[in-house]
């Protein structure tokens, strides 16, 4: 699949400022005034700020609204909700603590669990793709569900929290890798149930419909860079968990160490995001002879 | 509402023949034709003289190799357009409602004033049916051609699938595969139609019928039989003769 910019920047961006209204919501840290100003806004400034980004790539993102119609059956209209209810009731429990120095608990709570509930929605974005075998297990929730909850840690500065959630978001990307690299043969789809020529011999692909490349092509046969997928992939882990670790484990651990988890987090939680994308085989690519 | 109909009344769909496609794009280029000038946007090309030219097709024609165990490899041209599947997976993925599948006949639709471009029912078909017009920046797929089949302007014998009326070697037929006594439920039946990725779930109303077995592929030598007359065919003398003979004993002898 093409890995558009737009939608790694918002998935991996929301999903940490998602993460990081989650704890503010179960009161951990337990900030008012002006402290929790500052969290908020940065919780809000990842969250907001990554959902803007995906409207980039629609061909229409005037008719945007529209999305909110079809809950009933599409989860990207359920993410439309779910965001939206998370980031209002945040915004009300966000006052009482800026302004009012009170913790409307019930809204919290609510709130955090709206907020998760937002990534789990995006995740089944991709979930719910049989044509991306890669995607259609239950890996990839666990994955941007432990990423989103880690990362939200490390923000909230939950630091023993944040060390085993790291560790536990790490084992679940390395068996998201580990089974999507065997998901495309388990599918069951291959050129001979593609085509239904298989019983008659061994098929091939002899002349692609164009000599030109197609929009086919370019959004679901992406395949630049897959060579390079394991080295990527021990930098997705170095950058996402182990050089946290490091930091957060440090003896003289500061706000600078702190800030530097945060930012190799996220390089790393937009490497991880990246490969996501790019070596994810849809199946049109059997028509075509590629995967 | 992109949830899918119970049940639709009828199954309009197409039936392609892969014994007898021959692999002209005729109906690639028909599709284009009557899918540019009538509804919705056009069907945009991009750098279309240029280096690298592409564009928005509703219809392709793929062509594949099948190796028998023994025997001569045979090439099948291989149509492909929507299949108007009964459990279209593209249609409930969509937010916005533009994607829906008619109840009256099973048609596959986008209303384009309500897509947001999002590009989410491409990646939900597995057969790349569905592609996003780069200038309109919505989505395109196959209508079976419903501003024709319906259409009172049209003489009677235009009401099909233009893809259908231009096909010259009648390897496309259109009809009701909801009606098991229909001409094309009857050429499923009698031929042995199939599905598409039948492992998708997608339950497609379109159906594929298998290429015949090439008989005549194999030459005397392949398959082991012996004429009597073969002898007396053979070439005598396979040198040159005239003038190309005459050259060719000079040049000899030089
Ligand atoms: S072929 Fe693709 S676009 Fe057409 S109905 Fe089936 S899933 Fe949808
Ligand atoms: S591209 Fe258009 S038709 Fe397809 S899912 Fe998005 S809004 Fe619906
Ligand atoms: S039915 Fe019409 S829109 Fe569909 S492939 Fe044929 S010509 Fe194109």
């Amino acid at each position: 699949m093409h890995p558009a910019p737009s939608v790694i920047l918002f998935s991996s961006l929301s999903g940490m400022g998602f993460g990081l209204l989650a704890w503010l919501g179960i009161g951990l840290p337990a900030v008012t005034g002006w402290v929790a100003f500052v969290f908020f806004a940065l919780a809000y400034l990842l969250a907001v700020g990554g959902l803007i980004a995906s409207t980039f790539h629609l061909g229409h993102p005037e008719r945007a609204l529209k999305a909110f119609s079809q809950w009933r059956s599409s989860w990207l209209s359920r993410e439309a909700w779910a965001s939206v209810a998370a980031l209002l009731t945040m915004a009300a429990y966000g006052a009482g603590l800026v302004f009012y120095d009170t913790r409307l608990w019930p809204l919290g709570l609510l709130g955090a669990a709206l907020s998760l509930l937002t990534v789990l929605t995006t995740a089944m974005i991709y979930t719910q793709m049989k044509t991306v075998p890669r995607w259609h297990s239950v890996m990839t929730p666990l994955n941007f569900l432990s990423l989103s909850i880690a990362g939200g840690a490390l923000l909230a500065g939950q630091v023993t929290a944040a060390m085993v959630l790291l560790v536990l978001a790490g084992a679940v990307q390395i068996a998201t890798w580990w089974r999507g690299d065997r998901a495309l043969a388990a599918s069951g789809s291959d050129i001979a149930t593609a085509t239904r020529l298989g019983e008659k011999g061994s098929v091939r692909a002899f002349e692609p419909p164009h000599t030109g490349s197609n929009y086919l092509l370019r959004e679901f046969v992406y395949q630049i860079g897959r060579k390079h997928a394991l080295k990527l992939r021990v930098i997705a882990i170095t950058l996402m968990v182990l050089l946290p670790l490091l930091l957060l484990l440090s003896p003289v651990f500061h706000h600078l160490a702190a800030a530097l988890a945060v930012l190799s987090h996220a390089a790393g939680v937009l490497t991880s995001r990246w490969l996501f994308f790019a070596q994810a085989e849809h199946v049109v690519g059997i028509y075509y002879g590629k995967r | 509402m992109t949830t899918l109909p119970q049940q639709t009344d009828r199954k309009l769909g197409l039936v392609i023949d892969l014994d007898t496609c021959v692999g002209c794009h005729a109906c690639v280029i028909s599709c284009k034709g009557w899918n540019t000038e009538n509804y919705g946007a056009p069907l945009s090309d991009q750098d279309a003289y240029g280096a690298d030219p592409s564009g928005t097709f509703l219809n392709r024609v793929h062509s594949y190799e099948v190796q028998p165990e023994a025997g001569a490899a045979q090439l099948v041209h291989f149509p492909k357009s929507c299949l108007h599947c009964d459990d279209a997976p593209c249609v409930t993925v969509c937010p916005t409602g533009a994607s829906y599948k008619r109840v009256e006949d099973g048609i596959v639709l986008v209303n384009e004033s309500d897509c947001i471009g999002c590009g989410l029912c491409a990646w939900a078909c597995p057969y790349g049916a569905r592609e996003m017009d780069q200038a309109a920046g919505v989505m395109k797929k196959c209508t079976l051609c419903v501003d024709r089949i319906y259409n009172e302007n049209l003489p009677e014998e235009d009401r099909q699938p233009a893809c259908v009326r231009t096909c010259p070697a009648g390897a496309r037929h259109f009809g009701d595969l909801g009606d098991p006594e229909s001409a094309v439920s009857q050429l499923v039946a009698e031929r042995g139609g199939v599905d598409l990725m039948p492992e998708q779930g997608t339950k497609p109303v379109n159906k594929y019928l298998p290429p015949r077995p090439r008989d005549q592929l194999q030459g005397p030598e392949d398959s082991g039989e012996i004429d009597v007359l073969a002898p007396f065919l053979a070439p005598i003398d396979s040198g040159p003769k005239g003038f190309l003979g005459w050259l060719d004993r000079t040049l000899e002898k030089l």
